[in-house]
């Protein structure tokens, strides 16, 4: 059988230990009417760029809709961008190379949102985890201590007792921990995880969450998080990313964020998580009017202007917004901060 | 008044007379079988929920909150081994009633089910409308007209636009597809509806807006919702009172003031640990141990092995004790 170029290629340690650069990352939709003729593009991912460093964690949020999973689905392999550039580990990823998409998706783990169907139903555990060993023709001789080093890790142990069960003699957090080591077992750089814990019940939340941090910190991965849930992130992430309209809005740390949000987006969300308070009963909360835009036509300017309390008409609803740094460190696509600074008076 | 019932106003039936609670489960049991055996999804369940009041139900993942939803609207599946128990509705005795009987009266009209994830499965091929008017066109005898034109109402009422009753489910967002299916729950004006898991697939601005548009229905219809969910802090939105379930059964049963702040049982206890919290700083914690089968649980307290309160009495089963206006089900309340 043919080998593919799919020597271990070791991680080159760039000077900054940048892991990943996004560089104005684009990823189009072709809609096709009657099957062929052009009828648009959905701009699921327009125009993004971000760094992630060695051993960092960052969370997304957003809308639904809002080109989350298209973005994670990229940085995986399995989009091809439309414009811009990714560059992984100090290579610079050419996405119309074979050898250049499968090392890429070797060194990136995936956890799903959603646990039962990301696993095989007729499938045991061993099989379930030999299966990632086999496809990247890892030498059979390493798949067991592979294997049971995973198991542990995730804490499915004594690994015997779950090496031959099928998915559904798991609960839903033990599905969910399989996932993980699943994940784990090629020993990527960089795992990304599309809203991993919404299945899961508050409790099983914080366990998958926790464990997660954990191996994090251990093997020095770096971790992208989608989830809806900001009240948890600032627990097992360090930055936060808002993405909006297929763009990312806001940038900046997680304490930052919850204490300091700028974009009016931002505003929004935030104000919207309730916490578990029986005053809630007798509120009603304050909810921009409108959907998001349609990402086939979004309106020029600031994709958020027709929805914005603070809309400057003739500013907000031609010219978009670039990103504007009124504090270190957290960067804003907003108009507010045009002069640089905090605004007087929101 | 049959023919003409096409508005809100109209279609509200006066109460009953009796003045007793709205509804109320006695001794409910719902048991399945399994291939390894019997699977206890709900066992022995008691409690009321009065007229003007919503509750949430909220539990561990498989404790069998649906289960008991379902039990409540006798929507089984094939496998039942067990079901027994009383289900009243202002007084009415719903298990006692024939399966044609239970259908005409009392479900979609009495009491009308938001499943849970059902956002995905309306049909792709047919109108939105069509779909939501069905249950009046099913078994209201009203004519055609009259269900569209309620359609249209409740669309009103859930905040779509009413040209959107034409459109197909793949036209609508998320969110919409969510409040087509509330809209569906409303239009035969029940006076109790169930929602399992309505919001947990959506983000938050669309949650949050569901969740003022359920606030805004209970005060204005005066419905009552019975909400399953684990988004406990949304929860708290809709929720006059609290049924907190553990393996199969109702351990705590309280008002909001008391479950969402400092619940009583320990695993409620242990649960509201685990929920963070947004403008609190409080790192949330995670309950060890595994919660036990439901094909065979323990003989005493069933929470009693991953319970840092445990003591001698909790290898006994213990009741509901009434703790002021609270229930719960551990020892530590037996004296109050
Ligand atoms: N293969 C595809 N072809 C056409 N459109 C697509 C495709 N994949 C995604 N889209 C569209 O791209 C947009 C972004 O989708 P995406 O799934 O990335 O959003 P998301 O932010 O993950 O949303 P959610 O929170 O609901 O998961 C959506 O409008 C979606 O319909
Ligand atoms: N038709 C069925 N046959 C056999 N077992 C069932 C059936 N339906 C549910 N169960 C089992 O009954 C238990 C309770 O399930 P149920 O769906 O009521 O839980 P739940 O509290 O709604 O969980 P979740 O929060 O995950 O929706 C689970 O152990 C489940 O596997
Ligand atoms: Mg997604
Ligand atoms: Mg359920």
């Amino acid at each position: 059988m043919k080998q593919e170029t799919l020597s271990p290629v070791k991680y080159r340690e760039t000077e900054d230990k940048t892991l990943l650069s996004v560089r104005d990352l684009r990823v189009w939709f072709e809609l096709k009417r009657w099957g062929f003729l052009h009828a648009g593009f959905v701009r699921a991912v327009d125009g993004i760029s971000f760094d992630l460093q060695k051993g960092q964690a960052i969370t997304i949020v957003g809308e639904s809709g809002s080109g989350k999973t298209t973005l994670l689905r990229t940085i995986l392999g399995l989009a091809v961008p439309t414009g811009g550039e990714i560059i992984f580990g100090g290579r610079k990823l050419d996405f119309t190379k074979d050898s250049d998409v499968t090392w890429l998706r070797w060194q990136v783990g995936f956890v799903q949102q959603d646990p039962y169907g990301a696993l095989a139903p007729f499938m045991t555990v061993y099989r379930i985890l030999r299966e990632p060993l086999i496809i990247n023709k890892v030498k059979r001789g390493e798949h067991m201590p592979r294997i049971r080093e995973a198991l542990e890790e995730v804490r499915l142990t004594p690994v015997e007792d779950f090496l031959n069960k099928y998915p559904h003699m798991l609960s839903g957090g033990q599905q969910q921990r399989l996932v993980v080591a699943r994940a784990l077992i090629l020993r990527p750089m960089l795992i990304v995880a599309d809203e991993p814990v919404s299945m899961l019940d508050a409790s099983v939340r914080v366990e998958i969450l926790e464990l997660m941090r954990k191996i994090q910190r251990d093997y020095d991965l770096s971790v992208i998080y989608i989830t809806h849930d900001l009240s948890s992130v600032r627990y097992f992430s360090e930055r936060v990313f808002v993405m909006y309209a297929a763009k990312l809005v806001e940038m900046t740390e997680v304490n930052e964020v919850i204490s300091n949000p700028l974009h009016p987006y931002t505003q929004a969300l935030l104000h919207s998580i309730p916490d578990p308070e029986p005053e809630n009963l007798t509120q009603i909360r304050d909810v921009p009017a409108g959907e998001p835009p349609s990402l086939v036509h979004p309106p020029p300017g600031c994709r958020f202007h027709p929805r914005c309390p603070h809309i400057m008409t003739g500013l907000c609803d031609t010219e978009e917004p670039p990103a504007f740094e009124p504090c270190p460190g957290h960067l804003v696509e907003c108009w507010l901060y045009k002069d640089g600074g905090l605004p007087e008076k929101r | 008044m049959k023919q003409r019932a096409n508005t809100a106003t109209e279609m509200r039936r006066t109460p009953p007379a009796t003045d007793g609670p709205l509804l109320r489960v006695e001794d409910l049991f719902l048991y399945f079988h399994a291939t390894a055996g019997i699977v206890r999804a709900v066992e022995d369940v008691t409690f009321e929920l009065q007229r003007g009041r919503s509750m949430a139900i909220v539990g561990e993942s498989g404790c069998g909150k649906t289960s008991l939803a379902r039990a409540i609207l006798r929507l089984l599946p094939r496998n039942v081994h067990t079901y027994k128990g009383r289900v009243l509705l202002n007084g009415l005795d719903l298990m006692k009633l024939s399966e044609e009987r239970f259908r005409r009266q009392i479900r979609w009209r009495e009491i009308s089910m938001v499943a849970q994830a059902a956002m995905n499965s309306l049909n792709p091929v047919v109108r939105v409308g069509h779909q939501v008017a069905e249950p009046l066109l099913l078994d209201h005898n009203m004519t055609k007209r009259q269900a569209f034109d309620r359609a249209a109402e409740v669309f009103r009422i859930v905040g779509i636009a009413s040209d959107f009753l034409q459109r197909y489910p793949f036209e609508l967002s998320g969110g919409m597809r969510q409040r087509a299916i509330i809209a569906m729950a409303l239009i035969t004006n029940p006076s109790l509806i169930i929602l399992d898991e309505p919001t947990s697939a959506l983000d938050v601005l669309t949650q949050a807006s569901i969740m003022n548009t359920l606030k805004g229905l209970k005060k204005d219809l005066s419905l009552n919702f019975m909400l399953i969910t684990h988004d406990i802090a949304t929860s708290s939105e809709l929720a006059d009172e609290v049924l907190c379930m553990y393996a199969g059964q109702v351990v705590e049963h309280s008002k909001a003031q008391r479950f969402y702040p400092s619940p009583l049982h320990p695993y409620a206890q242990k649960l509201m640990a685990s929920v963070p919290t947004l403008r609190v700083e409080k790192k949330p914690e995670f309950i060890t141990g595994q919660p036990p089968s439901l094909l065979n649980p323990p003989t005493g307290c069933r929470f009693a092995a991953r319970c840092e309160k445990r003591f001698e009495r909790c290898e006994e089963e213990p009741p509901l004790f009434r703790v002021g206006e609270e229930s719960v089900k551990c020892w530590l309340y037996e004296k109050g």
